[in-house]
């Protein structure tokens, strides 16, 4: 048993650094396709719904990339508080973004859109 | 591998500030903005592993949490007009019981 | 975890920030909605705050984080509030003085960078003769890992003094100008103006906002105990008293923004908020006052704890006493700037707005 704890931590060292830095880019490129979609979506809604999950999806692939290749535990540490509040206030932002737009009288818009829509207003 | 997700962060931050510029209306640039907020905390943490300095860690905390203040401002404002008004429910009042009425 | 050339590499990032410092600048400057205004100078203060970052500023981006992001905004909005929705437009003729004397400032500067050192140098006069003194002696003398703290509260802690006296003007001078934000008291949870069209009042109906009084009861408690560890942590990494009084007021500001400035007056009154900033400074200039009764020189930490050893000189040194005499000053400037920002704050939020109709 304790040998096998041993060994899968020394493979854990051997891909702790590889696997953290693939982590780290896809998180990147998610950030990417994020804003891309903040430029291309035609409506408010739309961007708010492609910004919102890429948000937190890429800041989650990052920080979980940057645990596996932080130095020291303190900084392990603080990465999953950074982590935390970045899960609690994100969602919250854009909840109250979409809440504010609704009420202000945003409509959605529907149906189909040209290549490069903009909003109406 | 870390200055290529720093490259692909600046790449993100470069067309959200696009969309901030360009944005028609108002909700358009808060989200921006808000996008934005997170992307600085993201690449001020890559570039403290970046720079071998993890201090950099706590400025990322402070911006994951007060990121969300600047956009609650915004939008009460734009809203409400007013910093008086809270965002609160007035208390209901609650249904008499039967005891000290005849 | 390779970093290919980290020369361009650093290069590139510190050209990419300051490029996006320049748009962001040009595009505030053309924008006339003042609301975009607002939120573009709070993107340009992330911007700066990342710029620090690279050229490996920690503590000035720790405070311009603080600032920027929370305070600023906030009451540059509040300032909106009292004036109009979109900026005048000027016609052309009149912008050609500003024009000029930008032209010549800029002329001036650029002149003056010829003469600087470069970047790093370590011959520079900033990092020879006092600079590279403070570097060597921290260790010995005052014995914390942060040497900004060290050289900001210690070696240069008159000048922070001044600071700190200035900052408290500047809550004075606005509480002046503007109240103490006592006229919000007797508001109640409706608008100043409630007959102002499309101002939406909380309805009883459905309640929008029970997620982010939620999340902001979680929240508000952990900016609070993070301005703390701020506070204390400021001797061995970035941080210090302003970072946490700046943070302190953003959980005040942040608690009046979701429930309201009359429920934050009575969690935080008006008295404290100005008691504390005034007891902040008073608490710093004490502790000269202190050293000097003890026996030493004014603000000389040395003596704050008096040392025990009757042949005590000035080329001994009393880390202990440094240590105690730090974290009391950064108090000092945490209540300091944590009162005045807050007194700022009360001050604009106790205005009625005073924007017309037409002008939404």
């Amino acid at each position: 048993m304790a040998e096998l704890l041993e060994t899968l931590l020394s493979w854990f060292h051997v891909v702790r650094e590889p696997v953290g830095g693939v982590l780290l880019v896809v998180g990147g490129l998610l950030a990417i396709v994020g804003a891309v979609g903040l430029l291309r979506f035609p409506d408010i809604y739309t961007r708010l719904h492609a910004t919102s999950v890429t948000d937190t999806g890429a800041a989650t692939l990052m920080i979980v990339g940057m645990i596996l290749l932080s130095p020291t535990g303190w900084v392990a540490l603080k990465l999953v508080f950074i982590w935390v509040f970045m899960f609690l206030a994100n969602p919250t932002a854009s909840h109250a973004i979409a809440n504010a737009a609704y009420t202000a009288g945003m409509e959605p818009k529907i149906g189909p859109s040209g290549d490069t829509g903009e909003a109406d207003r | 591998m870390i200055a290529a997700a720093t490259l692909a962060l600046f790449v993100a931050v470069v067309l959200v500030l696009i969309r901030a510029f360009r944005g028609p209306s108002l909700y358009d640039r808060v989200l921006a903005v808000n996008v934005f907020g997170t992307k600085t905390v993201l690449i001020i943490s890559v570039l403290g592993f970046l720079m071998g300095r993890p201090e950099f860690m706590d400025i990322a905390i402070l911006y994951a949490l007060i990121n969300f203040v600047s956009i609650i401002a915004i939008l009460k404002f734009f809203r409400y007009r007013s910093f008086q008004v809270g965002l609160t429910r007035a208390p209901k009042v609650p249904p008499r019981t039967g005891e000290g009425e005849a | 975890m390779s970093v290919v050339n980290p020369d361009i590499g650093v290069l590139l990032v510190n050209v990419t920030l300051l490029a996006l410092l320049f748009f962001v600048a040009i595009a505030i400057a053309r924008l006339r909605s003042l609301f975009a205004i607002v939120m573009l100078t709070g993107a340009y203060s992330l911007i700066s705050a990342m710029w620090f970052v690279a050229v490996d500023a920690v503590d000035v981006a720790f405070t311009e984080a603080a600032v920027g992001a929370g305070v600023s905004t906030v009451l540059m909005l509040g300032a909106m509030l009292l004036t109009a929705r979109t900026a005048r437009v000027e016609p052309n003729w009149k912008r050609l003085g500003p024009l000029a004397v930008c032209l010549v400032t800029g002329a001036v500067l650029i002149y003056a960078t010829i003469d600087l050192p470069a970047f790093g140098d370590a011959d520079s006069a900033a990092n020879s003769h006092v600079g590279a003194m403070y570097l060597q002696r921290t260790a010995a003398e005052i014995d914390i890992p942060n040497v900004v703290t060290a050289v900001l509260a210690s070696y240069r802690g008159f000048d922070t003094l001044g600071e700190t006296a200035v900052v408290f003007a500047a809550g004075l001078a606005v509480s002046l100008l503007l109240g103490f934000g006592e006229r919000s008291l007797s508001a109640s949870h409706k608008p100043a103006r409630a007959n102002l069209k499309g101002v939406l009042v909380p309805s009883n109906k459905s309640d929008h906002h029970v997620v982010l009084r939620v999340v902001a009861k979680v929240l508000i408690p952990i900016v609070m105990i993070y301005a703390l560890y701020v506070h204390f942590h400021g001797e061995l990494s970035a941080g210090g008293g302003f970072q946490a009084g700046t943070i302190f007021a953003v959980a005040i500001v942040l608690y009046s923004l979701l429930f309201g400035i009359t429920a934050a007056l009575d969690a935080f009154p008006v008295i404290w908020a100005r008691s504390i900033a005034a007891f902040g400074v008073l608490l710093y200039a004490g502790v000269g006052f202190w050293a000097l009764m003890n026996g030493g020189n004014y603000l000389d930490y040395d003596f704050v704890l008096p040392p025990d050893d009757p042949d005590y000189g000035p080329e001994d040194a009393n880390t202990w006493s440094q240590h105690v005499g730090i974290i009391l000053i950064e108090l000092g400037v945490l209540f300091a700037v944590a009162g005045s920002l807050i007194s700022i704050f009360y001050a604009f939020a106790g205005r009625a707005p005073e924007i017309r109709d037409e002008d939404w």
